[in-house]
């Protein structure tokens, strides 16, 4: 399944380099601490998380991952969209928890 | 509710020590149980609290808890020793947070703090002096 | 849903002393960031987390949350079941990762918790 596919169906709003939405997506990791996606994530997993700040595109980028989907109605900040468009990572946005992203995540993709 | 004049309490909060994040919160939570005030009102006060002082902790060389129980409202003021706040405005904004990343790994520093307070608050009062400190004042109503 | 169905779809090891008889849980949590715990209202939850500190069970008391899941495996230390076992509030310990742990509950028909 693409990116895509996925936005469509959880209808989530795409707030950064749209182009990423054609890849692949492998899995899914949810999580709100850097480290631990630095250290578990999976290439070409979505992230699904409430952290807005700079630092998650790049850990984005470090990891390969489709893309990143903020959680709970948050708002990346103008800084984190400046450099996700910088780096190519596509960042969306749900009004869902992430309980309930993750779950329907999870659903689609097995 | 259990008395007819206002009780009040304190606790001296030290910053940077997590191990004792929470209770100050919880002892006031206690306390409000004891004196038979409904669960609603102790659960937002117990939130308040507990942000407040994270807030202390996290930012702050130290600072102190008062709080002020009376028949009619709850008054919870934290006031601290820190590094002030700039502008209370972008503050006050879900999801901004000056907090550094070894905060934000041990689970605050969303920048939900602010807001958290003020949303438990039937009435919010903040007032900071960059270099001096911060005071939040809040009223939870019975 | 039950302590011992989510056990048991989790894979999960209870590491703290729990009486669970009466506990019906309506709502799960995912999240490692507890002022996000406190900003939503749900008794009667559960918390799944991969942040294993003392707060957590702080937070888990304050917020009204019944049951605390750690995911990847990462087990509390005595400190911390200590202070969940004086709150009475049930630890259990999954293999899976926070992503999985929530797929399983919400296929499983548990719901998310909504902004109120």
């Amino acid at each position: 399944m693409k990116l895509l596919d996925f936005v469509k169906v959880l209808s989530l709003d795409v707030k950064s380099y749209s182009d990423g939405l054609q890849q692949d997506v492998t899995g899914g990791y949810a999580s709100d601490l850097l480290s631990d996606v630095l250290a578990n994530s999976k290439k070409g997993a979505i992230w699904i998380t409430l952290q807005t700040h700079q630092n998650i595109v790049a850990v984005a980028n470090v990891k390969g991952l489709a893309g990143i989907i903020i959680v709970g109605g948050r708002e990346p900040q103008k800084d984190t969209l400046d450099k996700a468009e910088a780096e190519k990572i596509t960042i969306m946005t749900t009004s869902m928890s992430a309980f309930e992203t993750a779950g329907k995540i999870y659903q689609l993709l097995k | 509710m259990v008395t007819n004049q206002a009780i009040e309490g304190s606790f001296q909060l030290i910053g940077g020590i997590f191990e004792n994040a929470g209770n100050a919160s919880i002892q006031l939570k206690q306390k409000l149980t004891e004196l038979g005030i409904k669960e609603d009102v102790v659960r937002r006060a117990a939130i308040v609290t507990f942000e407040a002082e994270m807030n202390v902790i996290i930012y702050a060389a130290a600072g102190w808890l008062r709080y002020y129980i009376t028949p009619q409202y709850i008054k919870i003021i934290a006031e601290d020793m820190g590094p002030g706040i700039e502008d209370i405005e972008i503050a006050m904004q879900e999801g901004y947070s000056t907090a550094p990343e070894w905060i934000r790994e041990m689970g605050w520093g969303a920048g939900m703090g602010l807001p958290n307070m003020k949303k438990n608050s039937d009435d919010f009062k903040i007032d900071s002096v960059v270099g001096e400190g911060t005071t939040v004042e809040m009223v939870i109503n019975l | 849903m039950t302590l011992k169905k989510i056990v048991e779809i989790l894979k999960a090891t209870i590491v703290s002393a729990a009486d669970s008889s009466d506990i019906n849980i309506q709502g799960a949590y995912s999240t490692d960031l507890m002022s996000n715990v406190l900003y939503y209202h749900a008794p009667n939850s559960v918390l799944i987390t991969s942040l294993v500190n003392p707060q957590v069970v702080q937070t888990a008391e304050i917020a009204g949350i019944k049951i605390i899941v750690f995911t990847q495996n990462k087990k509390p230390d005595k400190d911390i079941i200590e202070l969940a076992n004086q709150k009475k509030i049930p630890l259990l310990v999954t293999p899976f990762s926070m992503y999985i742990a929530s797929g399983k509950l919400f296929q499983a028909g548990l719901h998310g918790i909504q902004n109120n």
